[in-house]
């Protein structure tokens, strides 16, 4: 359109900015062989047959499969109750070192702890619960032995949802405070004030002055932990071996083998997981910048 | 900021003292101690149980029997050096592949900026087992040039150095954001744009620019990338099982399946080894503390 408009000097500059592109090419290049080409693969299955034709049906086939259904309800019940109860217990840590009173060492103990406790997952994690919570577990022998009430007979089982919810808190509540000691530390003192001098108890500064701020960002925390413990596989493998059928070890079993018996479905199946992710992602990042306006 | 800064201000002076010291009556925050020894008791609980676990191999006595145990398998030893090979490899890879493109965006290119820092935010979207799904597909046949019989690579899963290309990679790909976000930050603190034409007028080329004048400098950096990444690989499990490649994770998983207090006692020392990655971590970034993980 503006094309008879370009100045001289813009008809240099295409050819010194090409130059300057290839000095990207090598990450590029590494992203389309290790991250594109992987993901377009499992998208462009989705949508083929097994004779290499277009097709809605493996899309359709999520939804009517039951199978399929209670796997993705399974992984979205998990990771929103672990969300829920890590996100709230994780900003109540949080806030109890930056603005609930508690001596600075405390704090940096937290976060470096938080920091471990955010990176231990997997088969040591499980192991870990196993030691605590699993039948012959310390938790449940000192219960036995101290209080002589058993919490196997009373219907607790670490190899359950509420077990597996229990050990996913693990990893999520440190990533709850991770994310949110910093955004308290960007409540300004001034706000604090100000309430106050306009005559605001404690409870009206929370309600209505610290909170509005800091709602969009603990949602938004809070949906990426969702996205954390929904992509989860080595931990819910570990502890339980399969019995519970969440997504992730649904496809880990149709890499293993076409259980499926349709190697279509199987590539919808993940592609499905990587939408919701997707759709958690952006959420988080939405709410980050609502936050950031104030915080920063 | 978009509030009124002056009229905080204004009101700022007037109370300041007011206030400062009514923070100070309020006492022992009951509260706050409550919930902290609560986090505190979930943290430690699990340790003290895996660490009384494994002290116990011996009928009635604490030993350290099931810890020799352990490190006398040979295939403990296999695995877990192999582990570390891997991480060592994919710290390199990571190295050369983020640093130089952090570098060129900063100095030439910030307009690559957004859509470089988008995609290392994809391995959010795309976890673990979902990657090697996708790598298996595509690299477990050959690689044929498009619309020919052209092969360009063969299958990579079937030669140990194809699993080993592909589980780099994907460790890579894990590693991408943390290394990627760690290197950019410590780009932002020192002026790289000044470095490098300081370094240019003194007549370095490019070489010793990169070894000389930007790696030293944002070395805290890479150190702290490194170690996040070291965290992520030793204890891997999805790659390295599917790919099948005898690492320590796999290793771990299957020892847990026939023994009971080995498990415990590596799982310990795990432990103690994300420790002291984050405890390094944590003593040169000054208390900036990342969450990572290969859940």
């Amino acid at each position: 359109m503006a094309e008879s408009a370009l100045p001289i000097a813009k008809t240099k500059m295409p050819h010194s900015r090409a130059r300057n592109w290839l000095g990207v090419v090598p990450f590029f290049l590494f992203a389309i062989l290790f991250l594109f080409l992987p993901s377009q693969r499992l998208f462009v299955g989705s949508f083929t047959d097994e004779q290499g034709h277009f097709t809605l049906n493996n899309i359709i086939q999520l939804v009517a499969q039951s199978s399929i259904l209670n796997a993705y309800w399974l992984s979205i019940q998990i990771s929103a109750v672990t969300a829920l109860g890590g996100g709230i217990f994780g900003f109540l840590l949080a806030y109890a070192v930056t603005v609930g009173g508690l001596p600075k060492p405390m704090r940096s103990i937290l976060i470096t702890f938080s920091g471990v406790a955010s990176n231990f997952a997997g088969v040591p994690l499980a192991f870990a619960f196993v030691a605590t919570l699993g039948r012959t577990g310390f938790i449940t022998a000192l219960f036995k032995n101290v209080f002589h009430w058993s919490l196997y007979d009373h219907g607790f089982n670490l190899y359950t949802f509420a077990g597996l919810a229990l050990t996913y808190m693990y990893f999520q509540f440190p990533l709850m405070v991770l994310i949110m000691a910093p955004a308290l530390d960007g409540l300004k003192r001034e706000w604090r004030e100000a309430a106050e001098n306009l005559g605001a108890s404690n409870t009206q500064y929370w309600l209505q002055v610290a909170m509005p701020i800091l709602l969009p960002s603990i949602l938004g925390s809070m949906i990426l932990l969702f996205g954390n413990a929904f992509g989860a596989y080595a931990t819910a493998y570990a502890l339980t071996g399969g019995a519970l059928p969440i997504i992730t070890i649904q496809i880990g079993a149709q890499i293993r083998g076409d259980v499926l018996h349709n190697p279509g479905l199987g590539y919808a199946m993940a592609m499905g997981m990587v939408f919701i992710m997707a759709i958690s992602l952006a959420g988080y990042s939405w709410l980050q910048g609502r936050t950031e306006r104030w915080l920063r | 900021m978009n509030l009124p800064f002056s009229w905080l201000q204004f009101l700022r002076k007037r109370v300041a003292r007011p206030a400062s010291t009514g923070k100070s009556q309020r006492g022992i925050p009951v509260w706050s101690w409550f919930w902290y020894i609560l986090g505190g008791l979930y943290f430690v609980l699990p340790l003290y149980a895996t660490l009384d676990f494994s002290l116990r191999m011996k009928r009635d006595v604490i030993s350290l029997e099931a810890y020799k145990s352990a490190f006398a398998d040979p295939a403990f030893l296999q695995s877990f050096g192999y582990s570390i090979m891997l991480a060592a490899i994919t710290i390199v890879v990571s190295i050369v592949l983020v640093v130089p493109t952090a570098y060129w965006i900063r100095l030439k290119l910030p307009e690559a900026r957004r859509p470089v820092e988008l995609i290392t935010l994809l391995p959010f979207v795309v976890p673990a087992i979902i990657l090697v799904f996708g790598l298996i597909r595509i690299y477990s046949s050959p690689v044929k040039l498009p619309f020919t019989s052209l092969v360009l690579l063969n299958s990579l899963t079937t030669s140990r150095y194809g699993t080993i290309i592909l589980i780099v990679g994907g460790y890579t790909v894990l590693g991408l954001p943390y290394m990627y976000r760690s290197v950019d930050t410590g780009m932002r603190t020192v002026d790289v744009r000044t470095l490098t034409e300081a370094a240019q007028s003194l007549g370095a080329n490019w070489y010793s620019i990169m070894m000389q004048i930007i790696l030293p400098n944002v070395r805290a950096a890479l150190l702290s990338g490194s170690l996040l990444t070291f965290a992520i690989v030793v204890g891997e499990v999805v790659l390295a099982s599917y790919l099948g490649v005898p690492a320590f994770g796999p290793y771990l998983f299957l020892l847990g399946q026939h023994r009971a207090f080995e498990p415990a006692a590596l799982t310990f020392i795990t432990f103690l080894l994300t420790w002291a990655a984050m405890g390094i971590i944590q003593l040169i970034t000054g208390g900036q503390g990342q969450g990572a993980g290969a859940h």
